[in-house]
């Protein structure tokens, strides 16, 4: 069924397909909507779910950590201030391997208050051990969900689906809703062997020594980089059922580019545009939109900007003190090689001032100009 | 013959709770979990916050307990508690009690606002508060469930506190859940009792312990009891229930009220007390203790 939805409403329909069981969840600005229509589904029974009108985002994953353990599949939405709130239980999200999954509207932190897209709220989960995925359609949100929690269930590793404030969460798109058996072939329901019941008596996370501690977290690392081939594999699977494949990157002309620009969400979109403008005037462009950030592609992103001979970075994000964090991550993916393609790292787009393809054109110009990079940080857009 | 004579025992026999566990000695918050296991029986599950029995349970992989634990964030237990419940029942499980398992730190301080959430919504859940008046975990923090007059390493002798401990009793009762009661390890009957009663109510239920410390408290190991059952004789930790938000019902009514005075003196963390501060305690005591008489009785006409 196609039907023109708004971004937040793709993750609710993400979740309702995904049959989540247990949705705690806490309003805030620009997530209410992902939360409004789970509680309508919900009232209406077109969700058997249990939702637990918490209050506050840090009491929203504490219970969905609880009701994961349980052995139920487990959602919620929140954003920025949300997002940071829940810092703390994010790490016992992975470390007790509860799979749940959470939708995440990407805002910019305040001070100053703003309710504007930017990744710094997100990317400040980066080491918290749960995986993320940035998505730049409304259809790509929906679809994310269901593999999310696929992925999630299998690894024990809970997920973050992440959209724009605003440019996707209120933008309104033509989405395909899968059909509710497709979904269930493509997601069998959630029994994980272990888990906590009252027949079975455990204690999960308890004080743990330095006998036991550096074992578990090893654990949680190999099982993370199983997730790279699972997102291939899942991903494949899903477009057999449903007809779309959902990778860890989106590549858009990248074989033959000279330069390659790497981008992630909504930018990663109107980026595109820029390729195929620049592309009639003779610059070979490319686009590398990283759709997982952890686990990091760095294999795909590696192969694919190797041959290139320049590549220009985009982050809608800082890492006050040094420079872009998607920069950070590429300069290590393509580092130990002195013939690897120069790397030029742009910031651009803070507090959802807007990206749009001139502002793509200004980059692919600039690393073009320049022989090598000549400084860590090169502002696009900013007033001086 | 005589027929031989056998004691009854005035509690349930079964132990969920075994030998191994890495208490201290004389400690009352080990025996208040004891007693509630006993009233509630095996079919339970608890959350754990940070707190002495996050310790006392045992390391990894081992557990003293013969029912799950989800050992989960300091300031989470009621919302945890909350999830574990819902994700129970989502799996078709109706039957077993979640208990939210937290000190007075968890609960009168970094706890509440997850506590006040869960009542508010009358969370299927039994609440227990064991109460040993600090953050013992982390070495005799003054928290606001600490009485007045009390040494704590944050509250040194020169600046003791000076203020009352928190009434997270009436703060719950204001929430008009079910069940709201206090119970002391002293008195594991009327502990037992409650316990059982809680667990067959539907709604949050909240159970508030009195459980000592000896090394928190300075007081001897071998008088954790005694200690249990004076603070309820003197009036102040009396031991009654509320239902509704309005019924109050005294359960253990001392024939006579004790002074205070015996009991401080047992406890090295009020030794630097003066005659004058501790007749000033009393006279404390005494308010709270008249006010709640009158609510008992106005709950009887
Ligand atoms: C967020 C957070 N802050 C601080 C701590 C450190 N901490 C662990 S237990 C504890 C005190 C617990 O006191 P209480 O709840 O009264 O339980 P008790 O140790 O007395 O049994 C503190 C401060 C923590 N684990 N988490
Ligand atoms: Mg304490």
């Amino acid at each position: 069924m196609r039907k023109v939805i708004m971004g937040n409403h793709s993750l609710s329909y993400g979740a309702m397909l995904s049959r989540a069981q247990v949705i705690a969840a806490y309003p805030i600005t620009p997530q209410t909507q992902v939360v409004e229509l789970l509680s309508e589904m919900c009232a209406d029974k077109k969700l058997d779910a249990k939702f637990i009108k918490v209050e506050s985002e840090h009491s929203a994953m504490a219970a969905c950590l609880g009701a994961s353990l349980a052995g139920s599949r487990t959602f919620t939405a929140t954003s920025a201030q949300g997002l940071t709130l829940m810092h703390e239980l994010l790490h016992w999200g992975s470390g007790g391997r509860m799979p749940v999954v959470m939708g995440n509207i990407n805002r910019a932190m305040a001070p100053g208050w703003s309710i504007w897209s930017d990744q710094n709220d997100s990317l400040s989960q980066r080491d918290t051990g749960w995986m993320q995925f940035y998505c730049a359609s409304n259809q790509e949100v929906l679809d994310t969900v269901i593999q999310a929690f696929k992925v999630s269930e299998k690894l024990m590793i809970p997920s973050m689906v992440i959209l724009d404030a605003f440019t996707l969460s209120h933008t309104y798109e033509v989405v395909d809703i899968p059909d509710q058996e497709k979904v269930d072939e493509f997601l069998p329901s959630f029994d994980p062997p272990i888990k906590l019941t009252s027949d079975d008596p455990r204690a999960f996370g308890g004080l743990t020594s330095s006998e036991h501690y550096f074992e578990l977290r090893y654990k949680l690392q190999k099982d993370m980089e199983k997730a790279p081939a699972l997102i291939e594999k899942t991903g494949k699977e899903y477009q057999d059922l449903v007809g779309r494949y959902l990778g860890a990157v989106e590549k858009y002309r990248c074989d033959d580019a000279e330069l390659i620009l790497v981008t992630s969400g909504t930018m990663g979109y109107t980026a595109k545009v820029a390729v195929d403008e620049l592309r009639k005037e003779g610059i070979k462009l490319g686009n590398l939109r990283i759709k997982a950030f952890r686990p990091f592609p760095f294999e795909i992103v590696q192969n694919t900007l190797k041959k290139a001979a320049k590549v220009a970075v985009v982050d809608r994000n800082i890492s006050y003190g040094y420079h872009g964090i998607f920069y950070q991550e590429v300069k290590s993916a393509l580092g130990g090689s002195d013939s690897g393609p120069g790397v030029f790292g742009f910031i651009t787009g803070l507090g959802g001032r807007d990206i749009t393809p001139s502002s793509f054109k200004e980059i692919a110009q600039y690393a073009l100009k320049k022989d090598k990079p000549e400084e860590n940080i090169v502002w696009i857009g900013v007033k001086r | 013959m005589k027929k031989k004579k056998t004691m009854k025992f005035s509690i349930p026999e079964e132990e969920f709770m075994n030998p191994g566990h890495l208490a201290c000695q004389g400690c009352g918050a080990t025996l208040a979990m004891r007693y509630v296991l006993k009233g509630v029986g095996g079919r339970t599950a608890l959350s754990i916050p940070a707190c002495c029995w996050s310790v006392i349970d045992g390391p990894f992989p081992y557990s003293s307990l013969d029912v799950s634990i989800f050992h989960c964030a300091f300031e989470t237990a009621a919302a945890s508690a909350s999830g574990l419940k819902a994700g129970l029942e989502m799996r078709g499980d109706t039957e077993t009690t979640v208990i939210a398992w937290a000190g007075d730190g968890g609960t009168v301080d970094i706890g509440i606002q997850a506590l006040s959430g869960a009542a508010e919504r009358n969370e299927d859940i039994l609440y227990v508060c064991y109460d040993n008046e600090a953050y013992m975990n982390t070495g005799i923090q003054r928290s606001s469930s600490t009485p007045y007059g009390a040494w704590t390493t944050t509250t040194p002798v020169k600046h003791f506190k000076n203020r009352p401990k928190k009434d997270i009793g009436a703060i719950m009762v204001a929430h008009e859940i079910p069940y709201v009661a206090t119970a002391s390890i002293g008195y594991p009957e009327d502990l037992v009792k409650k316990a059982k009663k809680a667990k067959d109510i539907q709604g949050t239920r909240f159970l508030h312990i009195y459980a000592p410390c000896p090394s928190g408290w300075k007081s001897r190991p071998e008088d954790t009891i005694r200690l249990s059952r004076m603070v309820v004789q003197n009036g102040i930790f009396p031991l009654y229930e509320v239902e509704n938000g309005d019924k109050y019902k005294m359960n253990i009514k001392p024939r006579e009220k004790k002074p205070i005075d015996e009991y401080i003196r047992l406890q090295g963390r009020f030794r630097h007390l003066t005659e004058k501060d501790i007749e000033q305690m009393q006279k404390e005591v005494d308010k709270k203790w008249e006010r709640l008489l009158k609510k008992c009785e106005a709950s009887n006409k």
